[in-house]
């Protein structure tokens, strides 16, 4: 089988942490996001995976490199030489979709769920229509496109409605699909939305239906839903039972959902958690408290600090009794000196925070 | 030659600036570098040796200081110290006016006369110097200010060449100069011409204008009726001191006047009693009373104050700080330019923390997006902040206790 995954651009919404890495390669609960996708795919059986990109970054090669070989899978980078929207990548990538006659997944690089491709896949295989949508439920289907099915079918989807003033259900696009190669064939080579073109087309020809996602699903392109997300992601993990986390009879976790990678060192005296993703090598000092944060690979969170609703970037510093809260997020290589308050702060990488930062500001 | 020395204590309905601290005591008593702001002059009057007996002149009630008293007479042994109570506001010269044959009991040759609100090196005996070389019937202390400030203070216009006063106003509207009044005077016993000259002129003014009430006209500041007439007469000199000096006025103010005291007595005896010594968690000058815990891991200073039976637990931090009597800050707190009064308790991983604000500021606000706050949070009497709690430039009245982040306000 074969899968797409749309990565798009700089990844300008998650910034200063895109200014280092791309925005797939940004570890979210300690791994980088594409490989959430690309080992949930490998494990549906899928063997080719075509990255839609509109640039090539050299590190991303590179990484992509190692998980091919991990997985045993083909990874092809599909460049748009412009912007194609949503559905113009498909057709770039056609000599791969369409390469046989087996359905291929498509997904946005930002979405955060349990993947469900096996389940997707024979949900598909079963109705035999041309696409599948995943979607999920939300609470205020008011601020989305809404999926309506026709009445007494499994999942046909009749039409969508965008931001609707009125109830029509609460199932929304959750931004992953599975398509027959043919649906290739209804896209144009330019700038063309999947959401907007192709599927209400495919919903006309009655060959469009939806697949309900079980539990979480989070966009995580921006820092504030990054860190929503890593709470949904840590919470499904603990359902589930997961030895990644650290285990709740461990002294220094607070509240449960925590995720520490084993080569990081904790001081004495910490209280972490809940919701708290540690990379690896990084060093707390004693006495720290952290919550719903995320740090990131190498960095250093000294004595008696206390991080909050934030991400500490690769190889940051965070000072002794240092206040960092508020989405505040620290790039690569950032310091906060000792006793700093930062509020809502995005700062780029290699500065020096030396005076407090009370109201969100950018720190260039 | 025998000397005297008047401190002006004010009383309960003054001194409403250093609310909510002056709420359960009197501003002169509270405590900074470890002890209450008054011993701070009582100690300068003790190094003048001519000085036989202090009066402190105000109107609280008598009770107020008599712990006080009992606790000074054994610490200034060389000195007898009377509390004198106006039975009501007379105003600063009208206070010494009425108690005058008290003052003048024994016939002293000179007169110290302090302002209690005053923090200062308080170069008494440079002052003796020029009053013995000028012959001076009067000398004032006077202390510079950037030119921001001076129109908060009296200013002193002086002659350069002989140190006289040629023109003294209080709180000038326009800018006259930058050497402002110090709170501290030095008298002959011709002051008293002075004030009944004063009097005189105010009960003339009277008979023109019967409108002005019959109190009003007893009471006499010292600065607008008495330095303003000293400057049109001979013999009234100006001390500049190249000393520290600041006013307490408002009650942030004790933040830097707390950092001042420490520097001086760091300064002038590194082994001085409770005064910490320096270390990877000490950093000089921090004051800790003996009856004091402070875990080890937790650092502390500069500038701080540790006030008998407070706690600081491990891993705390402190700094440009005063922490009264049985006050607690717990585990991993910070408390940083601010005062916690009397049993007030900061919780876990709990952020107090005020403005940065240097000694030489006079200002004791700041503007936080165009909106004027403290710059020093204040915790008043048992004030509890819950662990994890961040609060900034914050005054909290006491009692109240504060269970989320809260910043720039004042707290009923």
């Amino acid at each position: 089988m074969k899968g797409l995954i749309l990565v798009g651009g700089y990844g300008t919404r998650l910034r200063p942490l895109t200014l280092t890495l791309p925005k797939p390669l940004v570890e979210f609960g300690n791994k980088p996001m594409i490989l959430h996708q690309v080992e949930s795919l490998a494990a549906a059986g899928v063997t080719d995976i075509v990255l839609a990109v509109n640039y090539r970054p050299e590190i991303m090669v590179a990484a992509l490199k190692k998980y091919e070989e991990l997985y045993n899978i083909t990874i092809t980078f599909s460049v748009e030489t412009e912007p194609l929207g949503t559905a113009g990548p498909l057709k770039l990538a056609a000599d791969v979709l369409q390469k046989d006659d087996s359905p291929f997944f498509v997904l946005n690089s930002d979405i955060i769920c349990d993947y469900p491709f096996q389940q997707l896949a024979e949900f598909h295989r079963s109705h035999g229509g041309e696409a599948t949508i995943v979607a999920t439920k939300v609470e205020e289907p008011s601020k989305y496109g809404v999926i309506v099915h026709k009445p007494n079918t499994i999942g046909q989807i009749d039409r969508f409605v965008e931001k609707p003033v009125e109830f029509v259900g609460n199932r929304i696009n959750a931004g992953i699909y599975i398509l027959n190669p043919s649906v290739v064939d209804r896209i144009e080579l330019r700038p063309t939305s999947i959401e907007k073109e192709t599927f209400p087309s495919l919903a006309k020809d009655g060959s469009l239906y939806s697949f309900d996602l079980e539990g979480y699903w989070m966009d995580v392109g921006q820092p504030k839903d990054f860190l929503s997300g890593t709470c949904l992601y840590l919470t499904s993990l603990a359902k589930k039972g997961s030895k990644l986390l650290t285990p709740t009879t461990e002294e220094f976790v607070h509240g449960g959902n925590v995720l520490i990678d084993p080569s990081a060192k904790i001081g004495k005296n910490c209280r972490i958690g809940p919701n708290v993703t540690i990379g690896p090598n990084v060093v707390v000092g004693d006495g720290v408290r952290l919550q719903r944060c995320v740090i990131l690979q190498g960095s250093r969170v000294r004595d008696h600090a206390w991080v909050k609703s934030s991400i500490v970037g690769w190889n940051s510093t965070v000072g002794r009794w240092a206040r960092l809260e508020g989405v505040t997020v620290l790039g690569d290589d950032v310091t906060v000196a000792d006793e700093v308050y930062v509020n809502g702060g995005s700062v780029l990488p290699h500065k020096t925070i030396t005076s407090n930062i009370e109201t969100p500001s950018i720190i260039m | 030659m025998s000397s005297k020395a008047i401190i002006l204590v004010g009383g309960g309905t003054r001194g409403t600036r250093f609310r909510p601290l002056s709420l359960d005591i009197p501003k002169v008593l509270f405590p900074v570098a470890g002890r209450p702001i008054i011993s701070h002059a009582l100690s300068a009057l003790a190094t003048v040796p001519s000085i036989k007996e202090v009066l402190l002149i105000g109107f609280y009630d008598d009770s107020v200081f008599k712990d006080f008293l009992t606790e000074a007479a054994k610490e200034f042994p060389q000195f007898s110290i009377k509390y004198l109570r106006e039975y009501r506001a007379l105003g600063t010269a009208g206070g010494l006016y009425h108690f005058r044959d008290a003052i003048l009991k024994g016939h002293p040759y000179r007169l110290f006369v302090i302002h209690a609100d005053v923090c200062s090196s308080f170069p008494l005996a440079e002052m003796l110097s020029m009053f013995e070389e000028k012959e001076a019937k009067a000398v004032i202390l006077g202390t510079r200010v950037e030119p921001q400030f001076a129109s908060n203070f009296g200013c002193i216009v002086m002659d350069p060449a002989t140190k006289k006063v040629i023109h003294y106003v209080e709180k000038p509207e326009s800018h006259i100069s930058n050497l402002i009044n110090g709170g501290v005077y030095l008298f002959d016993r011709s002051i008293f011409d002075v004030i009944a000259a004063a009097r005189n002129a105010r009960a003339e003014q009277a008979r023109d204008d019967p409108s002005e009430d019959e109190d009003a006209q007893e009471v006499l500041r010292l600065e607008q009726d008495i330095l303003v007439r000293l400057a049109q007469t001979d013999g009234f000199y100006v001390y500049e001191t190249r000393g520290f000096w600041r006013q307490i006025k408002t009650a942030g103010s004790a933040v830097p006047a707390n950092a001042l005291y420490l520097q001086k007595l760091f300064q002038t005896d590194i082994d001085a009693p409770h005064l910490a010594r320096a270390s990877a968690t000490i950093v000089p000058p921090v004051y800790i009373d003996p009856t004091a815990s402070v875990d080890p891991t937790a650092k502390l200073g500069p500038n701080v104050s540790v006030g008998p039976r407070a706690r600081v637990g491990a891993g705390a931090r402190v700094k440009e700080a005063i922490l009264l009597e049985d006050t607690e800050v717990k585990h991993d707190a910070c408390v940083l330019y601010s005062i916690l009064a009397r049993g007030v308790k900061v919780g876990a991983w709990a952020r107090v923390e005020g403005s940065h604000i240097t000694p030489a500021d006079h200002s004791t606000v700041t503007f936080k997006n165009g909106v004027r706050v403290q710059s020093v949070s204040i915790l008043a009497q048992d004030v509890v902040v819950g662990d994890e709690v961040r609060l900034q430039n914050c005054v909290v009245l006491p009692h109240k206790e504060i269970k989320s982040d809260v910043e720039n306000e004042v707290i009923m």
